[in-house]
């Protein structure tokens, strides 16, 4: 009787060795890793002789992306004041640019804005009604007196507790949820 | 046999009997419970007290419940009370004003109605307060009546005092929680190993007693017989044809259980490493809501889906300093996790000084490990699956809004691709993209709807080329 105990436990034990080596830290075995890992330099990939380490790199200093044009108007009280007279560059006279633009700018709001500043741009977001972020005004404020301009400069730049929006969304996307901020505006 | 999140399945065995043991437990959690909220009113109380009391001795008129309504609504996303943010603390802002500066209630209205008219105008004290917080520009708020004011200004005088003790109190509360979950834990483990061991001392006794018993009644247990028996293996050796099926199953189970290892090797479903900052998918995608597509933003426009730059976490975090008592406690007590202290973490990579507000510019880069990887021979691009075909993140990544440790949900082999591209049916209707090859595909199948894989999805070099 015993004996069979004792080939239970090596049974056991034998059973646990193997099963021990699923280990979900660290990623499984590959039959042919030169086949999987690539060759040239993944996204983000830590790269020792490259400035920082990192595959990422900045653009170099005094360059721009091709087809991308810098926005020109300084972040300050005064640039902000400049912000304020611009008018959009995507308004088309022909009402289905119009609705692809504010279609689209309403898609990007939901992602971006909608969670402070709520559905109905009245400041009313979902962690404004947690009160995880507070003090976030309505779009109709009137001291603010935003308009298309002041909402793209404040997306390009940020202000005070808001960060910049510039890194999630390009220049043309950002117009696109100016105008429908703008839009929201009207109807608040 | 497959890789999966819950790898090792005795834990699920263990589980059913930890609920047993929960249910008798039970009352003592309960007991627990009720002392810390006792606990917890009465430091309330004791805040409550000194609010009272602070407000009958700073002696400002002002309802400071309606102030603190105006404060969160227009001051809060600059302000905090004992803490600079992008303006100046403001618990006590006018006595402080009164007896620093001699400056009255009057400053007061003038700055808050229109703060750049006023730094315009030449005021000395405005501009040295503005030149002081980076020349950050204080919205002008006009439309706010002098009673207003007042109500913030009483709020402000009657901040809620004493939260740093209320804070510890919880910790401390939260922290004997823990450590009191985490013995009864190791108490119940050890019940159940005491159980199963007094099970097997058991069965020793009683076969004991029986072999008593049978010697008492004069049976003789027939070993004898049984040894002069030929051994069963003897037996077993001596059939050949028993040996050859059994061999021959041998060998099938074994290819069967070695096929089903090896084809488990590549596949990396359940890799779920510790990442360098504690992020929880849980708290951000599924209590606040946060949309995927917030912090992984390139998945709308690229083939990769991005890992946030740290500045994304900052547009909330600039504000979110620390997390809530509940979110805190609960991180300690199920997840060990001081959530406070992965939002530092967080603050030193991107270089936050938070006592003065301001990025030092010396920052490190957070060497997040990377869970989902395709390998190098095969292409995927997430804003085609996502945009255009409208395939949700949670089909393929799983439940993240959930996760406290974000792992890989899906198993990412060919299979499993080429399984979904011949079941899913492409969303075709008022899709532009697919306008033309609709067209094109009714004409030639006579179909309406079509899958992936009828539009070419399994070809090869849909993939690998």
């Amino acid at each position: 009787m015993m004996d069979n105990f004792k080939k239970l436990g090596w049974l056991i034990g034998i059973f646990a060795l193997l099963t021990a080596c699923a280990d979900k830290n660290s990623p499984n075995y590959q039959y042919m890793p030169n086949m999987y890992q690539p060759v040239g330099y993944e996204t983000y990939e830590e790269v020792d002789f490259l400035p920082e380490g990192t595959e990422a790199q900045k653009p170099v200093e005094n360059t721009i992306m091709r087809g991308w044009m810098p926005y020109g108007i300084e972040n300050t009280p005064e640039g902000k004041e400049q912000a304020r007279l611009l008018s959009s560059p995507l308004v088309a006279n022909d009402s289905l640019t119009i609705a692809e633009n504010e279609a689209n700018g309403s898609q990007l709001y939901t992602i971006y804005c909608a969670i402070c500043h709520g559905d109905k741009g009245n400041g009313q977001g979902y962690l404004v009604e947690r009160e995880k972020i507070l003090g976030v005004p309505s779009y109709d404020d009137a001291a603010r007196n935003i308009t298309v301009g002041t909402a793209f400069h404040t997306m390009e730049y940020g202000l005070n507790s808001m960060g910049s929006y510039a890194s999630q969304m390009n220049t043309k996307e950002m117009w696109q949820v100016s105008q429908y901020v703008m839009k929201l505006k009207s109807e608040l | 046999m497959k890789k999966t999140p819950c790898r090792i399945h005795i834990s699920k065995v263990l589980s059913v009997s930890l609920f047993i043991f929960l249910l008798l437990s039970a009352s003592v959690f309960s007991q627990e419970e009720v002392v810390s909220d006792e606990a917890a009113t009465q430091v309330a109380n004791t805040d409550q007290a000194a609010n009272v009391a602070e407000v009958a001795a700073a002696d400002i008129e002002g309802d400071p419940v309606a102030g603190k309504q105006i404060f969160n609504q227009n001051c809060a996303a600059c302000h905090a009370l004992n803490r600079k943010m992008t303006g100046p603390a403001l618990a006590n802002v006018q006595t402080r004003l009164q007896d620093e500066q001699g400056l009255g209630k009057e400053w007061l209205y003038k700055w808050i109605k229109n703060s750049p008219g006023f730094i315009a105008s030449g005021d000395a004290y405005a501009n040295q307060i503005y030149n002081e917080f980076n020349q950050a520009a204080m919205t002008a708020f006009p439309t706010l009546t002098n009673e207003d004011i007042d109500n913030v200004l009483a709020y402000t005088a009657a901040p809620p005092k004493a939260p740093a003790q209320a804070a510890d109190a919880a910790v401390a509360a939260g922290g004997s929680g823990g450590s009191g979950s985490g013995i009864s834990n190791e108490l119940i483990l050890g019940a159940l190993v005491l159980v199963f061991g007094l099970l097997v001392v058991m069965l020793f006794l009683v076969n004991n007693t029986l072999k008593r018993i049978a010697a008492a009644n004069g049976i003789v247990v027939e070993r004898e017989k049984a040894e002069k028996r030929m051994p069963i293996w003897k037996a077993f050796a001596n059939n050949q044809f028993l040996v050859l099926v059994s061999v021959v199953l041998l060998l099938l189970g074994g290819a069967y259980f070695a096929y089903g290892w090896m084809m488990q090797i590549g596949v990396d479903q359940g890799y779920a490493p510790i990442q360098p900052i504690h992020y929880s998918h849980r708290i951000h995608a599924g209590e606040n809501k946060i949309e995927c597509k917030y912090c992984h933003s390139s998945a709308r426009v690229s083939k990769h889906s991005g890992i946030p730059s740290l500045n994304v976490c900052m547009n909330c975090h600039k504000s979110i300093y620390q997390v809530s008592e509940e979110t805190l406690t609960e991180g300690k007590q199920e997840y060990g996790v001081d959530y406070n202290k992965e939002i530092k973490k967080l603050y030193a990579a991107v270089g936050w000084d938070e006592q003065n507000q301001k990025y030092t510019g010396e920052s490190q880069p957070v060497e997040w490990i990377r869970i989902h990887n395709l390998p190098d021979f095969a292409y995927f691009n997430h804003s085609q699956h996502h945009i255009v075909g409208g395939i949700q993140c949670q089909e393929c990544h799983g439940p993240v809004e959930e996760m406290e440790i974000m792992y890989q949900y899906s198993s990412l082999t060919m299979g499993w691709c080429i399984n979904c591209h011949r079941e899913t049916e492409v969303k075709v209707e008022g899709n532009a993209y697919y306008e033309k090859i609709h067209e094109e595909l009714q004409k030639k199948y006579g179909v309406e709807s079509f899958t992936a894989a009828q539009m070419g999805g399994i070809e090869c070099g849909k993939c690998h080329y």
